[in-house]
């Protein structure tokens, strides 16, 4: 097999991009679902709970 | 500590012990004419003296069942003191390298003490050392409390701690030897990186045994923190240290990367070194130790979402602004500076989010320098980035590249940022482990605090000033077109910087030594607040626990 340089660069410069906007968006999506608001309030809440023991 | 191991468990640290130990006395053998011999029979008393502790112990009482509920936080503690005992070694090498820049003849004519062997001793004991405890305990600690989970065995833990001060013994003690392979921050030789990687990957299956057994739903963004840390740093380690040995008895081995390569290697694991040991991990206890000790909630979980995933996946891309202006291609170059200025957006984003979550708890910032450790922590995060960020553009790195600017720079984040966010989270962490009320001297805490803020920025300001001093002497011309200034005319001008930095860096280690007997005393005080012996409502319950 042989890769040149100049395929590898053309690879990296166009599947980079493409790859890299993807998981940004699929990132977004998660962030901002509206249905995963109430998970992400449970969780920021849920560290301050003090109770010092795991549960079984 | 054997006793909170099952019988079963202790029986296998017994096998683990005695194999190191066979282990080393291999190595001893092999190197009979080489460096690798001393290390040998370092292994082997290493081995022998764990398969003591656990023969002590071995035939005791078995841990009672009522075990399972609470959390296992044994390795936690000894963790915290590991690091705090590697803070104040390396710290003080710390000092000494410093002091060598200045007055060069503190070598005391050993070849031990040369600055190119102390030098890493300092790096590796405070990066690893110190920083590398740290992370195992904070990050066994939080993804117990956030996954409301037991680590699910007693041996693993024991066996990545342990393990991992071998390496880092082995690693410090190889370099006052001379055992190196020339790679910054990975120096240490082939068969202590074979090591590492066993002790690591028992690490990395020991924290998503724990996440597997977690009772709440969601994974708290700090353990998101804490794993990309656990699994890039494995990456990392595994492809920057392919080499091969020049014989199985030789310490010395040549890495199989070549020429630029080889350099872009180093330096895609050097920045994420930066980016996945002394940041993502120390932002996993930021994001849990902050809220915990300001009493509220970060300000906002999606911000944090957003900004990990940020970081992952530009700080892969950051590491050739290291490489300017040298052999690697041009496109490389630019794409490292084009990711490290994009870098700047999701860092801000968590350091913005640390602070907007004190917004309503200033006066506890105020009276509370275990929460201002940590909220400073935050403002160098945001200056070490934003300069890093300022530093990967081409130009302005041709001015400050091999100068103390870079020095400044690896300071603001290495002593403002992460040393202390890591005494902000032990301080929270002492009492709470040790059941304390508080530490045994608030009044020390304070002291620790503004030593250490005044060390940071003595240093620093130091190093910007010699750094720009430095670049610019070496880029002046004279009329003739020739350089106006010798090398030897730049390192004079150097010589009152070096000095204050030694001082600033003094500050830092008086700080440091402070907090470790502060942390001591607080560990030997009585118990102020257990509950009473029989002051329990006798149920049944209670009463089959302590059957
Ligand atoms: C946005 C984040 C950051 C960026 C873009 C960045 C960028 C840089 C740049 C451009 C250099 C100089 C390279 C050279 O000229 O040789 C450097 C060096 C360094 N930085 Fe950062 N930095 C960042 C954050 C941090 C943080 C938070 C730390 C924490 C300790 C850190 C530690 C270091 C270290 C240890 C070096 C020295 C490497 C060497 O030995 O040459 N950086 N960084």
């Amino acid at each position: 097999m042989d890769i040149s340089h100049d395929a590898l660069v053309a690879f990296s410069k166009s599947w980079g991009l493409f790859y890299l906007i993807g998981l940004m968006i699929g990132v977004l999506i998660y962030t901002f679902r509206p249905s995963n608001r109430k998970k992400f309030d449970r969780a920021k809440q849920s560290v301050l709970d003090q109770d010092d023991k795991p549960w079984t | 500590m054997i006793l909170t191991l099952t019988e079963a468990e202790r029986q296998i640290a017994l096998g683990i012990s005695v194999a190191v130990a066979l282990g080393g006395l291999v190595l001893a053998a092999a190197g009979t004419q080489d460096t690798m011999e001393v290390h040998g029979w370092l292994i082997l008393v290493f081995g022998a003296i764990c398969a003591i502790v656990v023969i002590r112990d071995l035939w005791g009482p078995e841990p009672p069942r009522s075990r399972l509920e609470s959390y296992y936080d044994e390795p936690i503690k000894a963790g915290i003191i590991a690091s705090m005992a590697w803070a104040v070694v390396a710290m003080f090498v710390g000092v000494w390298v410093a002091a060598l820049l200045a007055f060069p003849d503190l070598t005391f004519d050993g070849a031990w003490a040369s600055f190119g062997r102390l030098r890493p001793v300092h790096t590796s004991g405070v990066i690893f050392g110190f920083g590398g405890n740290a992370l195992i305990a904070t990050s066994l600690h939080v993804v117990q409390r956030t996954s409301r989970a037991r680590l699910p065995d007693q041996l693993s833990p024991w066996f990545v701690l342990v393990g991992y001060n071998l390496f880092c013994i082995l690693a410090a003690s190889g370099y006052l030897l001379g055992v190196t392979q020339s790679k910054e921050y990975a120096e240490a030789e082939w068969y202590a990186d074979i090591w590492l990687v066993i002790v690591w990957v028992t690490y990395f299956v020991l924290y998503i045994r724990t996440l597997a057994r977690r009772k709440e739903p969601h994974i708290y963004v700090a353990n998101w923190y804490f794993m990309a840390f656990i699994l890039v740093v494995a990456i990392l380690h595994i492809i920057n240290n392919l080499a091969v040995p020049v014989s199985l008895g030789h310490a010395k081995s040549y890495t199989i990367w070549s020429g630029v390569q080889d350099a872009m290697v180093q330096w895609w694991y050097g920045h994420n070194a930066v980016a996945f040991f002394l940041t993502a991990g120390f932002l996993g206890m930021l994001y849990y130790y902050l809220p915990i000790r300001a009493q509220r909630p970060i300000f906002s979980y999606r911000l944090s979402i957003l900004s990990f995933w940020g970081i992952t996946f530009f700080y892969m891309w950051a590491g050739s602004h290291h490489l300017h202006y040298t052999a690697l291609p041009h496109w490389v170059q630019t794409l490292g500076m084009t990711f490290s200025v994009m870098l700047l957006v999701p860092s801000w984003a968590s350091a913005g989010n640390a602070l907007l979550t004190l917004n309503g708890a200033w006066h506890r910032v105020r009276d509370d320098a275990t929460l201002r450790f940590m909220m400073v922590a935050a403002v160098f995060y945001g200056i070490s980035t934003f300069e890093g960020s300022f530093l990967a553009i081409r130009p302005v790195n041709s001015l400050s590249h091999y100068t103390d600017w870079t020095v400044g720079h690896v300071h603001a984040g290495a002593l403002g940022w992460v040393a202390l966010i890591t005494f902000g989270s032990f301080y929270t962490l002492v009492p709470s482990l040790w059941k304390r009320d508080t530490m045994y001297s608030p009044a020390l805490v304070e002291w620790h605090f503004w030593l250490s803020l005044a060390g940071t920025l003595i240093y620093i300001f130091a190093m910007w000033n010699s750094g720009i001093i430095q670049g610019l002497m070496w880029r002046t011309y004279t009329e003739e077109g020739t350089l106006a200034y010798s090398f030897i005319d730049s390192l004079r001008a150097m010589y009152p910087y070096y000095i204050a930095r030694t001082l600033g860096g003094l500050f830092f280690l008086i700080g440091a030594v402070i907090g470790a007997y502060n942390m001591w005393r607080t560990i030997r005080s009585a118990p102020s607040s257990a509950p009473v012996e029989g002051d329990v409502p006798l149920s049944a319950a209670t009463a089959v626990a302590r059957g």
